[in-house]
Formats: structure tokens, sequence, C-alpha cells
């Protein structure tokens, strides 16, 4: 869980060291991209010059180079100081791309039953929403759901693919109309 | 001393009848031939089931499931026929109890199966070699021909009823999830078979991936979990029809974990908003839901008594999973389990007196009994990853889920005696998890 006491003081030491993992927006003009859903009001900052992608304004930019994923501990649902800079720059990503939602998918490994690991799983999920509003992101954009154990990133019966399904994957989309 | 044909009781269901035959002329019985379910070493009851009489193919097929459903349960030894040295030349034909005794036969089924165009009539009878009479009447089943299974787990259920002394359960129903395509994306849909693992029918499409179907008491009905709204939610299917509907749909809320009160007119679940998971309960026919537990820990899993009184469920309030008893208003829990080791997915017997569970011990899992007041724990299994029991209808094996391990690793549905013994994969050409077991079929 998050300690709430310590949080602001993260979150100020965070949001400097993403800026600083970030490439500097370079200026306010709003990039004009045929397939970005500008209709939310959103206004897009990104520079299409820079990055392996281009374009900032899609969901596999945040996948690929935001990071969608963050690690958990057995059994843990707290979220550490690798899982807290992924999703600074997860936060400064949904802030400055209006127009898109998240779902945020809890995962468990498959030790445990299916049941908890559902419950599990919508723990890590619910932590991260709880970050990701800390930092910003307004909660009507943010959904939760757990896949519990059913849908492992790796699949070998060990702690080196258990410790990668132990996550919480965001996945951004575009606001369809009237959202 | 002959009686006529006396209707003893209806199997209505799939038109299955079941008639009284005339009795044997027979001694007064006041000892039967009994085995006894004990947790000592048993020594098989060895039974002799000679060929069926009456048309030979379907007689054949019927005799088989009756030897298949009895030697199954690990409690019978049938006398291999090459050993048999008399069989009666009719099914009406007096019994040479003597010629059984030189086998070593200690009972003895006989039985006439008649085809007669759609329709099948299977007449059998029991016999308690050692003393020399029949034991109980003998019994008429008519059913349809596409139902000759069943006549013969009628039949099977009659004799381990009179020699166990226990409820039957061989005319019973299995639902399950079939497990399909790569570890990492597997398709999951629901099925359901008959207890030995035949005749499988589809629920659903495998379009939506679906977890842990229960039954409902009277095997009409199946509760699930669907993500076919892209977020897990619980869905009630009508077997007959294999038609559904969604019984929650709230979009901030997760609802899974469903399963039936024991007169099928409550539903206990798991809810999870915020990331707190607790336990609830339904009325099927409005949706309309309260909770029972108001906790920041995780409650889940819950399983009714028998008598509808108490839900036995899991959870870590106190740092780690373990069982508890609650009454069906809420209310304070008692904690059940102390062991070492994390407890989950309970189930309450239906005799009432015992709850199944599974059991993570460091690395290894078990499956696992216990009186419901945590007293006797005893473990029925261990492996890598055991989970997920559901009772036998009459409370004397529990099926469950064993997982293999690694990339390619598969669920197949097991079953064990809950004397610890007889623990056996069912026989299917699919991986499959996540059993429950329907009623003994009327």
């Amino acid at each position: 869980m998050i300690n709430a006491a310590t949080k602001p003081a993260l979150l100020m030491a965070l949001l400097g060291l993403a800026a600083c993992a970030q490439p500097a927006p370079q200026s306010a003009a709003p990039v004009v991209d045929p397939y970005a859903n500008t209709g939310g009001g959103a206004v897009f900052q990104g520079n299409v010059a820079t990055g392996s992608l281009g374009n900032q304004a899609t969901a596999e930019y945040f996948r690929s180079e935001v990071g969608d994923t963050v690690l958990f501990a057995a059994d843990q649902t707290t979220l550490d100081a690798d899982a807290r800079a992924i999703l600074a720059r997860q936060a400064q990503w949904l802030n400055s791309h209006g127009g898109f939602q998240a779902v945020v998918q809890g995962h468990a490994e498959e030790t445990g039953t299916r049941e908890y690991n559902l419950a599990l799983g919508a723990r890590r999920a619910s932590a991260v929403q709880e970050y990701l509003v800390a930092e910003g992101v307004s909660p009507g954009r943010i959904r939760t759901l757990s896949f519990g154990k059913e849908r492992p990133a790796a699949t070998c019966s060990d702690e080196s693919c258990w410790s990668r399904n132990r996550r919480a994957v965001t996945v951004v989309s575009e606001a369809g109309p009237g959202a | 001393m002959f009686r006529p044909l006396i209707l003893a009781s209806t199997f209505l269901t799939a038109g299955l009848a079941a008639t009284v035959l005339p009795v044997m002329p027979a001694h007064a019985q006041d000892e039967p031939l009994r085995i006894e379910i004990t947790d000592g070493v048993i020594e098989p009851m060895s039974i002799a089931i000679p060929a069926f009489h009456g048309d030979e193919e379907v007689a054949a097929k019927v005799r088989q499931v009756v030897a298949d459903d009895l030697t199954g349960t690990g409690l019978f030894s049938e006398i291999p026929a090459e050993a048999q040295v008399a069989r009666p030349g009719s099914f009406a034909e007096p019994v040479s109890y003597e010629d059984w005794r030189a086998v070593d036969a200690q009972a003895l089924v006989t039985a006439e199966v008649r085809q007669m165009g759609e329709n099948i009539s299977v007449r059998f009878r029991l016999f308690d070699v050692i003393s020399g009479q029949p034991q109980g009447d003998g019994m008429q089943f008519d059913a349809r021909a596409a139902d000759w299974r069943r006549a013969a787990h009628k039949i099977a259920d009659q004799v381990y009823a009179r020699l166990t002394g226990e409820r039957p359960y061989f005319d019973s129903r299995i639902a399950f999830v079939q497990e399909t395509g790569p570890k990492s994306a597997r398709i999951k849909r629901i099925g359901v078979m008959d207890y030995d693992g035949k005749n499988t029918l589809w629920m659903t499409n495998g379009a939506s991936l679906v977890l842990a179907p229960k039954f409902s008491p009277d095997g009409t009905k199946i509760l699930y979990t669907s993500y076919d709204s892209g977020f897990p939610q619980i869905r009630l299917l009508d077997v007959a029809t294999v038609t559904s509907r969604a019984l929650t749909q709230d979009a901030q809320a997760m609802s899974f974990s469903p399963s039936f009160g024991p007169k099928g007119q409550s539903i206990v679940y798991s809810r999870e908003q915020g990331g707190n998971t607790d336990i609830w309960l339904m009325a099927p026919n409005t949706g309309a839901g309260r909770p029972l537990t108001d906790a920041p820990s995780i409650e889940t899993s819950p399983s009714f008594s028998p008598d509808g009184q108490r839900i036995v469920f899991e959870s870590d309030r106190s740092g780690s999973p373990q069982l508890y008893i609650m009454g069906v208003d809420g209310g304070e829990p008692v904690r059940i389990s102390f062991g070492d080791g994390r407890y989950g997915s309970p189930v309450w017997s239906p005799k009432g007196d015992m709850i199944a569970f599974t059991k993570q011990v460091g690395d290894r899992f078990h499956i696992g009994i216990m009186r419901t007041d945590g007293s006797g724990e005893k473990m029925l299994t261990e492996s890598f990853l055991d989970e997920g029991p559901t009772w036998a209808p009459n409370g004397r094996v529990v099926m469950f889920t064993r997982v293999t391990p690694g990339g390619n690793g598969q669920p197949r549905l097991h079953s064990v005696d809950i004397t610890g013994r007889n623990m056996r994969p069912m026989n299917l050409d699919f991986a499959a998890s996540d059993p429950s077991w329907g009623p003994l079929m009327q």
C-alpha cells in the first residue's frame, strides 16, 4: 500500500527524476495528427521529431517508450521506487494526452488460488490507479480490472517468470465519442 | 412369496423410470453385506458382474459402465470373466451361490437389458453371495436408448448404496472449464459432462474468458465469472437452453467467485471496489446485492453450509489467507484454520460435516479436508499446484484441478476419496479446470 504520509515528498522527487528521463518538450505548438482525437480538448505537447516512434500520442508510444508495466514483490501490492518512476511517467503522459483513457490490469503469479489471485490483482491495479490519480490524472479516466493468474506474461514455473507476472499493466486507448 | 411389480419411485429426468422387481425367494436379512469405508487399510470387496442377459450389444455396454463405476471407487474388485465358472442361463434362473463362492465372489450383480426401438429396459438384482440371499429388491429402469449410460449409472448407484450404506453419486454431472491455447492466452469455455467424463455438452463458445462455473443445487443452472463485457462479472446460465444473462453489471465493481445457497434462492460472491474485495449476498431474481463483510482485507471464495445458515470463506485479515465461518447475515467471522500455510477455496460438504480446501505450504499445494470447527485437518493430495475442490453429492469423493508446471503445463481434473486413497485423473482428451460437481440426478 502507498504510505499516505510520505507520498507527497516522493512524488516531488519522482517528478524531478521523470522530467530528467524524458526528452524535454519543445514548444507548446499542438501536434497535428489525423489519427489523434483532439475533440476532447487535448493538447499534445510531444515532439514528433523525437522518440523512436515519432508520434507520442499513440498507445504504442505509451507502451514501448513511457512504460506500461510495473512489477510487485510476491503477494505484495506496494509500489517500489522503480514502479513509482514508471507511474510518474505514465501520469505525465496521461496528463498531456487528455484524449486517452486508461485501463489498469492487475495480474498475479500462478501460485495461489484463482479467486485470491483475482482479488490480489485488483489490489495491485487499484494501487496503480491511486498513484496516477495522486499525480493529477482524473479518476474518471482510469478503470481497473484484475486478470488474477489468467494472463501470465511469462510462462515458466519459477521465480524468473513469476516475478514478471506479478504486475500491473496500464493500457491506454483513445476515448470514444461522447466519452 | 411374489408380489406384483410396484412403481417404487419415478426418475423423471431424461425419461428414466424405476420399478421394483418381484422379490426373489429369500430369507429374512438381518446383517446385509456391507463394505465399511474407514480410514484404515481397505480390502476391496470382490464383486462378480457376469455378462448381462438380453440384447447382447447394449447389454455389454451397460455392464461395462456398471463395472467401471464400481471398480472406479477403489472399494470393489471385479472377478474377471475368465475366473467365473457359472453364469445363469437366464436372468430369472436361481443363483447358484456355491459356484460364486468358489471364485471368492462376495457380491453378485445380475441384469438383463432389452432394447425396444427407441427405449431400453434394464433389470438388475444384487446378491450377497456369502450369506446366499438377495440384497434388496430387484429393480427395473426404463429409459430412452440414448440414455443407456444413465441407466447403467442408476444400477451402479443402487449397488454402491446397498453395499456401502452411503448415498450414491454415479448418476451426476460435472461443470468445468476446458482450456486450450498457450498458457499466456488461454481460451476457456464451460462444459458439462457426466461424472465419468462422458457426454460433454458445451455451454460457452470460448470467445470470452470464463472462470469457475458452479452448479445450482438442482443442477439446472450454472453461475460463472465472465469477461465478456471486458470486466469480470457474474453470469447465470440455463443448462437446458444454453442461454445466459448477466447478474452483475456495475461498471465500477468487479464481481466474481459466485456460488449458490442450498435452495438456489441466494448467491454469495466476491465484489471488488477500489481494490478491496468483500463477500456479498444476492437474490438471483432481482440481482440486488448487499455486503456481508466490510473489511479492508481480501474476502473471497464463499461457500454455503448445506443448511443455508452459515458461510465459509477465505480472508487474509490476519496477514495470510485463512478460512473463516460467519452467519448468513454476516457478523463477526470465526477463524477455523490455524495450520502452517495459506488456505483458500473452501467448500462445505453436502453432508455438512466437513470442509474441503486448498492449502499452500512452502511451494507445494494440497487439497485437504477439516471438520467445520477446524479440527481433524487432513491432507488428501500434494503437488506443484492442486486447487479448487468440489464435493461429490454424497460427500465421499472430492474432485479438483491439478496443474503441471512449466510453459507447457496443463490443468487436469482429478478425484480422490476423502480417506486420501484412490487418487485418479479424469480420463479426458482435453485439459480442464475448475470442476463443480452437480447433484445426483432424479
